[in-house]
């Protein structure tokens, strides 16, 4: 049902009147949220000048905001490039045909998805720190990066598995015919084509990574969401903070998501009629922060 | 072996894991309520309803859970003030819960919506067709499908939940598992691998269940078409 | 041709994330280590107002004058101290690991951590203390029934209270400052661990006048100098620490980074002589 104005009939003069209507009601409404959000935070100080003057200055920009978006986008970007290699590795190898292969990979994409990232995180980071593999100030930014890679990583894998499950047979028979091997088959004929149609889910997932290096926070990680949270402790305006960092994680990942969609769009104008099975991926993987 | 199993006797692990169930639950019942309130209007006629769940669930969705519970305890509870409860633990509790039903709900609505787009045209057109407006057809017609079609991304919804409600430790619900398992690491260095496989492994039995039913249900209960 | 179209797909896969990813130098802080014979690498907190605080590209708080101050007795002008980051979990592998010459980061003198590392001093004697709202009628620990009373997740400062006295509401945060945001709502009503990270939080400039710290201590927390195992410069360290205290300057630190929190350390123990090094 993708039309969605089937739900409801073309509106007569009555039920005009009712939309008109509710249409009021529902501006009263959000109007009145809004009023008395701003008027609580107006009650408690919170819009004074004072509260915002700091991100007047280059200062907070300078030493908390962009070091700190710098370094949530580096952890990000790392985990991005990790997620890609570790889903096509074992995406694959769910689609081996040697069963060992396909039971080791399902195995552990199945358990690192069902691990919650923070505690993989708390883990790497401990543990690393204690090993004395790596240098101590450098474990928060390897715990970041490898248990966002490894659970994203196994998300990824099963979009590559379901992008491939998703393509018409006749892709394999075809690349059978003409003498590839079914390994050969899957790595030249198959992935590709479902990286293609798997774009847009892949981008969607970008923005659960980003949005998962937050999390970084708790582990000591100086990423953007701590360097607001020292800012607002030694300026005394946590709410204001809190609200500046929300706005810029919203809005690099609304533009991700919006990326995903006109791929998506775009992608289902080129591949139309061709493979109607892998459409309809695009709800994003709510699974993890 | 022995000194693996002392571990239990120090610290109680099941607690923390009943803590994270709780959250999850009510957190879970909560979503579930106000997603499906945002899906109806994000399909109603009504355009500033329409709007108004486009808006929540793109900043829900595109903020980090870790923002919104340091919000819901440093903004919320902090600055304004607001208590949810007499008791300061159940008030950080539910301020915690408040935290996980806001953000998760935006991905209920998604699921819902999603649910929705599997339920045929001639559904709807059969529903007008028989004189029913738009509150009476979802109700009768569409949202029962829809949540038929949508068992299994809501069951991924709720396993993310159970997840994220680790989470919870940003929020100062200090006795969930996370923050549990990284003191019981601190204390017991020796120990590091065993104890994280014991939490990981809780997590494992809570959630891959919870995958078969819902994938089990969402083939029973799909819609023969 | 069949190589490139699979490396065109996946090429197209990953430039998206080259998008995000533009950040992709490596890291510098790790570098400024080796090499540099002419500096000196401090360990200090960064987030603990009042004793090591990063401003924004300076250093201020009271382990960070003393830091500065014995480095310039040992010879290194302040523009040849880099600081680092010690978070208190990571202190002893900083040291283990060489990666900081010493750390003065509210780093209590234990039997357990003299057998990892060595130390300096102590160049201050903290205690357990309560902060809480300048108004309060909180004069300690057992005033506490009934009440809320924040600290960092896991401390054992707080345990301790709760298991003495199990009338009192605990919160843990992540940090401190957190705690002092939430009494400032008026919903916690003491937060507790040594009393002077409680007097540099009431010091800092928003929180002036509003908080004050109980002076009621009920421990004892010798803060030494870190040092690698094995170090040379515990003598060193302690004669300048002596001659801190000796000229004033020990007095005059504590008091520009507790000001305005009416604060005055616990005199019987302060200031302490330095203890004999290990040799």
């Amino acid at each position: 049902m993708s039309a969605q104005q089937v739900l409801f009939d073309a509106p007569g003069p009555r039920a005009r009147r009712t939309i008109l209507i509710g249409n009021i009601v529902g501006v009263l409404v959000a109007l009145g949220v809004l009023a008395w959000v701003v008027s609580a935070l107006a009650d408690r100080g919170q819009l004074a000048g004072s509260m915002w003057s700091p991100f007047l200055e280059g200062r907070t920009w300078e030493f908390f905001i962009l070091p700190g978006l710098l370094n949530t986008l580096k952890a990000a970007g790392a985990s991005i490039v990790g997620a890609v290699l570790f889903g096509l590795v074992f995406g694959v190898g769910r689609l081996s045909h040697a069963a060992p292969i396909r039971w080791v990979a399902g195995t552990v994409v199945e358990f690192f998805r069902a691990v919650p990232v923070l505690l993989m995180m708390i883990f790497f980071w401990l543990a690393l720190g204690r090993s004395g593999v790596v240098q101590p100030q450098d474990a928060p930014f390897l715990a970041v990066v490898i248990a966002l890679t490894l659970y994203n990583g196994s998300v990824i894998a099963e979009l590559v598995r379901s992008g491939v499950h998703g393509l018409p047979k006749g892709q394999r028979e075809a690349g059978m015919a003409i003498g590839l091997t079914r390994t050969q088959s899957l790595r030249n004929v198959e992935v590709p084509q479902a990286l293609l149609a798997m774009l847009p889910a892949l981008v969607s997932q970008f923005v659960v990574i980003l949005k998962d290096s937050a999390l970084g926070f708790i582990i000591t990680y100086p990423e953007l969401l701590q360097g607001v949270r020292r800012l607002g402790v030694g300026e005394g305006n946590v709410i204001p903070s809190l609200l500046v960092a929300a706005a810029i994680f919203i809005a690099i990942n609304f533009a991700l998501s919006s990326l995903a969609t006109r791929l998506s769009g775009f992608l289902s104008f080129r591949t139309r009629g061709r493979r109607p099975a892998a459409r309809g991926s695009m709800t994003m993987d709510p699974a993890s922060t | 072996m022995e000194n693996y199993l002392t571990l239990f006797e120090t610290y109680d692990v099941p607690a923390a894991f009943w803590v994270n169930i709780q959250l999850s639950f009510w957190a879970a019942i909560w979503a579930l309520v106000l997603g499906t309130v945002l899906a109806l209007f994000r399909i109603s006629p009504i355009q500033s309803l329409q709007w108004f769940g486009a808006a929540y669930v793109n900043i829900f969705r595109n903020t980090p859970l870790t923002v919104i519970l340091a919000f819901g305890f440093l903004g919320l509870f902090s600055v304004m003030q607001i208590s949810l409860a007499e008791n300061l633990g159940s008030s950080l509790f539910r301020i915690a819960i408040l935290g996980l039903a806001l953000y998760h709900a935006a991905f209920v609505c998604e699921a819902i919506r999603s649910g929705v787009n599997t339920v045929p045209l001639g559904q709807a057109e059969a529903a007008r067709a028989i004189g029913l407006s738009f509150l009476p057809a979802a109700r009768l017609v569409i949202l029962p499908q829809a949540f038929r079609g949508a068992v299994a991304p809501l069951g991924n919804v709720l396993i993310a939940l159970i997840k994220n409600s680790t989470v919870a430790a940003a929020g100062s619900v200090a006795t969930e598992s996370s923050s549990l398992m990284k003191t019981m690491i601190e204390f017991r260095s020796d120990l590091v691998i065993p104890i994280f496989f014991t939490f990981a492994l809780g997590f494992v039995i809570l959630v891959i269940p919870i995958g078969l039913l819902t994938t089990w249900a969402s083939r029973k209960l799909a819609v023969a078409r | 041709m069949h190589k490139t179209r699979y490396a065109a797909a996946a090429m197209a896969a990953v430039a998206a994330l080259t998008l995000s990813a533009c950040g992709g130098s490596d890291d510098s802080s790790a570098e400024g280590g080796e090499g540099g014979g002419e500096m000196i690498r401090v360990g200090i907190k960064f987030d603990q107002p009042g004793l090591g605080y990063d401003e924004g590209g300076s250093y201020s708080g009271f382990d960070v004058d003393v830091a500065k101050y014995v480095a310039n007795e040992l010879g290194y002008a302040e523009n040849q101290i880099e600081f680092v980051e010690a978070p208190s979990a990571n202190r002893e592998n900083l040291l283990s690991n060489n990666q900081v010459d010493m750390i003065f980061a509210t780093y209590s003198i234990t039997d357990t951590r003299k057998e990892t590392v060595d130390f300096a001093g102590p160049y201050f004697v903290a205690g357990q203390d309560l902060l809480v709202s300048a108004d309060s009628d909180i004069t300690g620990p057992e005033d506490l029934d009934g009440r809320n009373l924040c600290s960092v997740t896991g401390s054992t400062s707080a345990q301790k209270i709760k298991d003495q006295y199990p009338g009192v509401e605990l919160v843990e945060q992540p940090g401190y400052a957190e705690c002092v945001t939430a009494m400032g709502g008026g919903q916690i009503d003491a937060v507790t661990t040594d009393d002077i990270i409680l007097a540099g939080l009431a010091a800092q400039p928003v929180n002036a006048g509003k908080y004050k710290v109980v002076g009621n201590t009920f421990s004892e927390e010798n803060y030494g100098v870190g040092l690698p195992k094995g170090s040379d410069r515990c003598e060193d360290i302690n004669a300048a620490i002596t001659k801190m205290i000796d000229d004033g300057a020990w007095e005059e630190a504590i008091a520009r980074n507790t000001e305005g929190a009416d604060y005055t350390p616990n005199a019987d123990l302060n200031p302490p002589t330095p203890a004999p090094c290990a040799s």
